[in-house]
C-alpha cells in the first residue's frame, strides 16, 4: 500500500502570495494514499529538506511529491535529500505549481484549485512509481577533434595538455585552416602565420596527438563516453615514413598550371603538392584528378625523382577505425562564392576579388611577397573599392545574416593597403560598421582618422570595367542617397562566411542539429553554447556561426574544458529515463511481434534487434532491443510502437493514464 | 487615429508593401538612372515614408522625384530585401493627384503627358500620337516643342494622321467608367 | 504547314515603331509563320496608366487577355517589350488574386482565364525562327553591334522569368547566330528614360546617351533592341542624345526583327529600316546580295504614311 508524503512550498512570495499553501496540503492530506501533508516557506532550504527525509523516517513514505517549482530547477536537489534519507530518487516527483500556476495567474480560488489538481496528478503518478538505479557507461578517454584550423588546432592542445589522448582529422594535405591564409590579424595587426606556425608545429610533436590528415570522418555510431568513429584516410600516394619533405616531386612535377586552394586561386601549384611551405605535416600529396600519371596512365616523374622511394601510385584509401568518449567539431567555415553577385561581376572581371584572395595579396608569404598588385597586369592599384555586406545581410540572396567578421578585416584591408601603397586611396561602401569588442572600435576609426579610408555609407549597386577601371556605381546615403561613381583599379568583396558544402551531412552523420544556413546548433543559445544536443559532441569555432579568431579559440577552450570535465570521470550516470521493451525471463516472454518499425523510427539508432532462442539454441522469435547507453528518453518508439510493447521508465503509460484519470476524476 | 492615417499604412495596406522593411542600404540610390535628378533620392523616398510624420508625407507627395521615377525596376532588382519600390511610386503618384498635391514642375510636362495619353485611350481605344500629342501641347502649353522632329516623323510614315480606333469604343469608356468608380 | 499565332502588335507598332510592325510580319511569312492579329484590341495602357490608376493599368491588359481568349488563342506574340511586360505582370497579379480577378472581369464584361501563353519576341523568335534560320540565312551579319535589352524585357524577374536579369545573353546569342560579334557591355539593362521622351525629353537625352556613348566606346557599329520606346528613344530623339553627348552620332539602332530580315535577305520596305531618322547605311554584310540601299530608292509612299 502507497504511503505519499506531499510537501507545499511556499517559495517565499513567489507561490505563497497567489496559491493557499496551507488549505492545498490540507486538502492533499485528505487524498488516498496520503499519510502526510505539509507547506513551508523554503522547501529547498535546508530546514525544509529536512522536514523531507525527516518525513520520510517517520512515516515510512514510499512515495514523495513536492509541489513547488520547475523540476528543471530543483528536482536534483530533492532527490537527491530523498536518497539521502534511503528512498529511491524515482520515487519523488515534482508538481510545479510556481511556472505552471502561481507566476501565471491572479491570487484567487480557482488559483489554488489548479494548484491542488496539479499535486492530485502528481500523487497519482507517484503511487505507481517504482525504484530505477541510474545507468553507468564507462568513459573512453579519447577526443576526436574535427577540423584543424585555429579552433580545432586549439582545443586539441588543450585536451591533449589535460592529459588525454586526442585524434586530430583534418580534410586537407594540412592543418592550419583560413588562418593560415591571412596576412595580419585585427585588431593588433600581427602576423596571423607568425603566431599560428608554433601551435602548428606543437600539435605534430605532442605526445597526446595523433594527427590524420588527407582524412574525412566517414561514419559514427555509439554514445557519449563509447563512440565509435570510422575515418577515411585518403590516399595521398606517398609513404610518410619513407618522404623526409625535400620537395624535389614538387619542382619536378610537369602539370603546374592547377589553381592552388591555399592562394585562392592567385597562384598555381603542381599535382603532387605541399599546399605551402609551413605546411604541417610537410609532406606532400598527390592531387589525383590532376596527376598526370592518374588521368593518362603515363608520367611517374616524381617517382623517378624521389630520392627515398615514397611515391605510392598503388595506395588506397583506407578505413580506419577509433574509439572515444568525446569529439570536438571544428570545421569551420568557407566563403560564399561571389559569384552569385553578378552585379559585382566576380569571376568576370579579374580585380574584383574577395576578402580571401586580398589576404594572399597582402600576405609576406603570398603570390606577390605582399604587395598590393592586382591580378589581372600585376600593376599596383591606386584607388580600391572595399565592398563590404557582399553577400551578408541580404536576404535577396538567400542570407539574412551578419557575418561578422567583415566590417573588421575590411577596416584591417584598407590599412594595409594604405600601408603598402602610400599614394593610393581606399574606399568603404559600408551599411553599418559593426566592431563590438575589444579594441575594435578603435582600430576602425583608426582606419578611417589616421590611415584616410575614405567610409562611404551605402551598397554598391553595380560595377562595370571600362578602359582597364572597374567603374563602381554606389550612393552616398549620409547625403541623401547622392549617387557616387568611383572609377577604381581593384575591387574587393566582403564576401559572406558561409557554412562549409558538406555541413549538412557530416551533422545527419554525428546526429548533430543545424540551423536553416546549415551551421551546427548549439544545446542553448546562451547557457550551453559548446554544447550539441547530442550528449559528448561539441562545437567550437567557425562552424556553428561566423567567429573571428579569438572567439574562435575561445569556444575551442570552452569545448576543451568540457572535454576534460567529461573525462574526469571513469564512469558517467545517466538518467534511468529511458525506453523499455517487456520482457519476463525465464523463459522469455514479450508482447513484442518484432515488426521492427521502432528501430526506423528512432532518431537515435538506439534500438536493435535481439533473437530469442529456445534451449536447443534455435531462434524462435526476433525482438526489439532497446540499448540504454543510445536511449535518449524521447518516447517516439512508444507512440509507434503497434502492440503496446515498449514503455518508457519513469514515465510509463500506466503513470500517465493514472495521472490524466486523476484529471479527469475530478 | 494618425496612425492609421499615415502614408506609410495606406501604402501597406494598399500595395502590400511594408516600408519599415527598408534598412536604408541605399543600394536602390546607387543603380537608380535618375536619382540624381530626383529631389528625393529613392532611398530617402522610403525613409521619408517610414519616420510617419504628416509634414514630411506631404513633402513626399509634392515632390518630383515621384513623377520622374521611371520604373525600369532597377531598385527593386538588385534590393536586399526586395522592396517593391516601383509599386510604392506608383501609389505614391495616384495619391499626389487624389490629394491634389502634384509637384509643380511635373504638373508641367509628365503629368499632362500621361493624362493625355489616358485620354487618348479613353476616346479611341489606343494610343493615337498625333492627337496624343496635340492634346499634350493644349495641356503643357508647349505649342513650339518637337517641332521639327514632327515632320521628319510624318514623313517617315511614323505618324498616322487617322487614328485606328477600337471598334467596340462602348466597350473601353465602360471601362474608364468602371475602374474610375472602383 | 503554316503555323498560327495569337498577335498583339500594340499602340506603337502602329505608328512610331511601325518598322518593327514590318519587320515581324515579313519575317514570319519569311518563316512560314501567320501571325493573326487579337480582333479589336485596345491599349494596355503603357506607363500612364499604372502612374496614374492602379485599376486601369490592370482591367486594359485584361481586356486584350480577354478577347484573345474568346478567339481561342493560345499564344500570343507580343513584339513590344512594354505591352509584353504589362501583360505579364497583369496575368501574374490576376492569378495571385481571385477577387481580383473578379473585378477585372466585371469591368471588362467578359470572362477571363489567366493561361494564355505571353511570348516576347525574343522568345518567338527562340522558338519558331532560329530553328529554320541555318536554313534562310543568306548573308552573314558582318559587324560589331551591341545587344541593348532594356528595362520591361528582363524587369521584374521574379514574374517574367525571362534571361538573366543582370548582363542578358539571349538577344546576344541570337545575333552571333547571324554572324555578329556582340560587344559585352554593362548598359544592357539600363533604362533609356522610356515615357519622359516627350515630357522630359533633355532626361532622356542623357540617359540614352549614356547608353549610346557607351556602345560607341566599345567599337560597336549598331544597337540591337527589341523594344519600340528603346527604339523611339535611341532613334528618334537623336539630338537631344547628340546634344547632351555634344557631338554628331550616327549609330544606327535596329530592331532585332531587321536584323535577322536583313540577315535573311528581306528587302528594306520589307524591314522596314527605311523609316529610320538615323540611316542604316553602309555594308552590312558578307555575301551580300541586296546591299543596304540609300531610303531615296525605296521613297515611302503617301498612302504608307496614312
Amino acid at each position: 500500500m502507497a504511503r505519499i508524503g506531499v510537501f507545499i512550498c511556499h517559495c517565499g512570495e513567489n507561490i505563497g502570495a497567489t496559491v493557499d499553501c496551507f488549505s492545498v496540503a490540507a486538502e492533499a492530506a485528505k487524498l488516498p494514499g496520503v499519510v502526510y501533508s505539509v507547506d513551508y516557506k523554503y522547501m529547498c532550504s535546508d530546514p525544509g529538506q529536512s522536514k523531507i527525509k525527516d518525513a520520510i523516517h517517520e512515516h515510512k513514505l514510499t512515495g514523495v511529491v513536492v509541489s513547488a517549482c520547475s523540476p528543471r530547477m530543483h528536482e536534483p536537489t530533492f532527490r537527491k535529500a530523498c536518497a539521502e534519507a534511503g528512498l529511491n530518487p524515482y520515487r519523488c516527483e515534482m508538481a510545479n505549481i510556481r511556472e505552471h500556476c502561481s507566476w501565471v495567474h491572479e491570487k484567487g480560488e480557482a488559483t489554488t484549485k489548479k494548484a491542488f489538481d496539479l499535486v492530485r496528478t502528481l500523487v497519482e503518478k507517484v503511487k505507481n512509481n517504482h525504484s530505477l538505479e541510474p545507468i553507468k557507461v564507462p568513459v573512453n578517454k579519447t577526443a576526436i577533434v574535427i577540423g584543424g584550423g585555429v579552433a580545432g588546432i586549439q582545443a586539441s592542445l588543450d585536451i591533449a595538455n589535460g592529459g588525454h589522448k586526442v585524434i586530430l582529422v583534418e580534410r586537407e594535405p594540412s592543418i592550419g585552416g583560413h588562418m593560415s591564409q591571412l596576412s595580419e590579424t585585427f585588431p593588433t595587426l600581427d602576423c596571423s602565420q607568425c603566431i599560428l606556425t608554433p601551435r602548428m608545429v606543437e600539435i605534430a610533436q605532442h605526445p597526446n596527438i595523433t594527427l590524420y590528415t588527407y582524412s574525412e570522418l566517414e561514419s559514427m555510431d555509439g554514445f557519449i563516453g563509447n563512440f565509435n568513429v570510422r575515418i577515411r584516410r585518403k590516399a595521398k600516394s606517398i609513404d610518410e615514413k619513407l618522404c623526409t619533405g625535400c620537395g624535389l616531386c614538387c619542382t619536378k612535377c610537369p602539370t603546374k598550371k592547377i589553381p592552388s586552394e591555399f592562394e585562392q586561386g592567385l597562384a598555381n601549384r603542381t599535382a603532387i603538392y605541399v599546399p605551402f611551405p609551413q605546411a604541417v605535416p610537410n609532406k606532400p600529396v598527390i592531387d589525383r584528378t590532376n596527376c598526370r600519371y592518374f588521368q593518362t596512365g603515363k608520367c611517374k616523374v616524381c617517382q623517378k625523382f624521389c630520392p627515398t622511394g615514397a611515391i605510392r601510385f598503388e595506395q588506397e584509401d583506407e578505413i580506419i577505425e577509433v574509439k572515444a568518449g568525446a569529439i570536438v567539431l571544428a570545421t569551420g567555415f568557407e566563403v560564399k562564392d561571389a559569384g552569385f553577385f553578378p552585379e559585382y561581376g566576380y569571376g568576370k572581371y579579374k580585380d574584383v576579388i574577395t576578402g580571401l584572395q586580398f589576404e594572399r595579396l597582402a600576405s609576406a608569404s603570398g603570390p606577390t611577397q605582399g604587395e598590393i598588385r592586382r591580378p589581372s597586369d600585376g600593376k599596383i592599384p591606386e584607388k580600391v573599392v572595399f565592398i563590404a555586406c557582399a553577400g551578408s545581410r541580404d536576404p535577396a540572396k538567400g542570407i539574412s545574416y551578419c557575418s561578422k567578421i567583415c566590417c573588421m578585416y575590411t577596416a584591417k584591408h584598407a590599412m594595409l593597403y594604405k600601408h603598402k601603397v602610400h599614394e593610393g586611396t581606399p574606399y568603404v561602401f559600408y551599411m553599418d560598421i559593426r566592431a563590438a569588442g575589444k579594441n575594435y572600435d578603435e582600430f576602425t576609426r583608426r582606419a578611417i582618422e589616421e590611415d584616410g579610408a575614405k567610409y562611404i555609407r551605402g551598397r554598391v549597386s553595380n560595377l562595370y570595367e571600362k578602359d582597364r577601371k572597374l567603374i563602381v556605381r554606389g550612393a552616398d546615403t549620409l547625403l541623401g542617397g547622392k549617387p557616387v561613381e568611383i572609377e577604381a583599379d581593384m575591387v574587393v568583396l566582403a564576401t559572406a562566411a558561409v557554412s562549409c558544402k558538406d555541413s549538412e551531412s557530416l551533422a545527419q552523420k554525428l546526429h548533430v542539429s543545424y540551423d536553416s544556413y546549415h551551421f551546427f546548433a548549439e544545446a542553448h543559445p546562451k547557457l550551453k553554447p559548446v554544447e550539441t544536443n547530442t550528449a559528448g559532441i561539441f562545437l567550437a569555432g567557425a562552424c556553428q556561426a561566423p567567429k573571428d579568431i579569438p572567439e574562435s579559440v575561445a569556444a575551442a577552450s570552452g569545448a576543451a574544458a568540457k572535454v576534460i570535465g567529461l573525462f574526469s570521470n571513469n564512469e558517467l550516470t545517466r538518467e534511468p529515463v529511458v525506453a523499455k521493451i517487456n520482457q519476463t525471463p525465464p523463459p522469455v516472454f514479450s508482447t513484442c511481434m518484432g515488426c521492427e518499425l521502432c528501430m526506423q523510427i528512432c532518431p537515435y539508432q538506439a534500438i536493435d534487434k535481439e533473437e530469442i532462442k529456445n534451449r536447443n539454441g534455435e531462434v524462435i522469435k526476433t525482438i526489439a532491443k532497446i540499448n540504454p547507453g543510445l536511449c535518449q528518453g524521447c518516447g517516439t518508439c512508444v507512440a509507434f510502437c503497434k502492440s503496446k510493447s515498449i514503455d518508457l521508465e519513469g514515465y510509463s503509460n500506466k503513470q500517465i493514464y493514472a495521472e490524466v484519470m486523476a484529471v479527469i476524476n475530478d | 487615429m494618425h496612425q492609421i492615417k499615415t502614408l506609410s499604412n495606406r501604402i501597406r495596406k494598399n500595395t502590400g508593401v511594408d516600408s519599415i522593411r527598408c534598412y536604408q542600404c541605399g543600394k536602390c540610390s546607387a543603380g537608380c538612372p535618375l536619382a540624381g535628378d530626383m529631389d528625393f533620392t529613392p532611398n530617402t523616398v522610403m525613409r521619408m515614408i517610414q519616420v510617419e510624420e504628416k509634414e514630411t508625407d506631404k513633402k513626399l507627395l509634392q515632390s518630383e522625384a515621384i513623377w520622374l521615377c521611371l520604373s525600369c525596376e532597377m531598385c527593386i532588382s538588385r534590393c536586399p530585401m526586395e522592396i517593391d519600390i516601383p509599386k510604392v511610386m506608383d501609389f505614391l503618384r495616384q495619391e499626389s493627384l487624389k490629394e491634389g498635391l502634384q509637384n509643380k514642375s511635373a504638373n508641367h510636362n509628365i503629368i499632362p503627358f500621361h493624362q493625355s495619353f489616358l485620354d487618348m485611350i479613353r476616346f479611341t481605344g489606343r494610343s493615337y500620337e498625333i492627337g496624343l500629342i496635340a492634346d499634350y501641347k493644349l495641356r503643357s502649353k508647349k505649342i513650339l516643342q518637337d517641332i521639327t522632329l514632327a515632320p521628319q516623323m510624318l514623313m517617315h510614315g511614323k505618324l498616322p494622321i487617322f487614328p485606328k480606333a477600337v471598334k467596340n469604343r462602348k466597350n473601353i469608356k465602360e471601362i474608364f467608367k468602371k475602374t474610375n468608380m472602383l | 504547314m503554316k503555323k498560327k499565332l495569337g498577335f498583339y502588335p500594340g499602340c506603337s507598332l502602329e505608328g512610331t515603331a511601325k518598322e518593327y510592325s514590318e519587320s515581324v510580319v515579313s519575317l514570319s511569312e519569311q518563316f512560314d509563320i501567320e501571325l493573326k492579329q487579337i480582333p479589336d484590341w485596345n491599349c494596355c495602357g503603357a506607363t500612364a496608366a499604372h502612374n496614374l490608376n492602379k485599376t486601369l493599368s490592370l482591367v486594359l491588359p485584361s481586356r486584350i487577355l480577354a478577347q484573345a481568349q474568346k478567339n481561342e488563342m493560345k499564344e500570343i506574340v507580343v513584339p513590344c517589350a512594354a505591352c509584353y511586360n504589362r501583360l505579364s505582370v497583369t496575368q501574374y497579379e490576376l492569378l495571385k488574386n481571385d477577387q481580383l480577378k473578379a473585378t477585372v472581369e466585371q469591368a471588362i464584361d467578359m470572362p477571363l482565364n489567366t493561361s494564355i501563353r505571353i511570348l516576347n519576341v525574343i522568345q518567338f523568335i527562340q522558338e519558331y525562327i532560329l530553328p529554320e534560320i541555318p536554313e534562310k540565312l543568306s548573308h552573314t551579319f558582318d559587324k560589331k553591334v551591341a545587344c541593348y535589352y532594356g528595362c520591361l524585357l528582363v524587369r521584374p524577374h521574379n514574374i517574367l522569368k525571362f534571361d538573366r536579369p543582370e548582363s542578358p545573353q539571349f538577344m546576344d546569342e541570337i545575333m552571333q547566330m547571324l554572324g555578329a560579334e556582340t560587344i559585352d557591355w554593362p548598359f544592357k539593362t539600363e533604362c533609356c528614360g522610356a515615357g519622359l521622351s516627350v515630357s522630359r525629353t533633355e532626361l532622356v537625352g542623357k540617359l540614352s546617351g549614356k547608353i549610346v556613348r557607351e556602345a560607341l566606346d566599345r567599337k560597336a557599329e549598331a544597337i540591337i533592341v527589341a523594344c519600340p520606346m528603346c527604339h523611339a528613344n535611341l532613334d528618334m530623339r537623336r539630338p537631344a542624345i547628340d546634344q547632351y553627348l555634344e557631338m554628331k552620332t550616327e549609330i544606327p539602332v535596329l530592331y532585332i526583327t531587321q536584323a535577322i530580315g536583313m540577315a535573311c535577305g528581306l528587302n528594306e520596305r520589307q524591314t522596314g529600316t527605311r523609316r529610320h531618322l538615323v540611316k542604316v547605311i553602309g555594308n552590312y554584310f558578307t555575301k551580300t546580295r541586296i546591299p543596304v540601299e540609300n531610303n531615296e530608292n525605296n521613297p515611302i509612299t503617301v498612302e504608307e504614311i496614312i
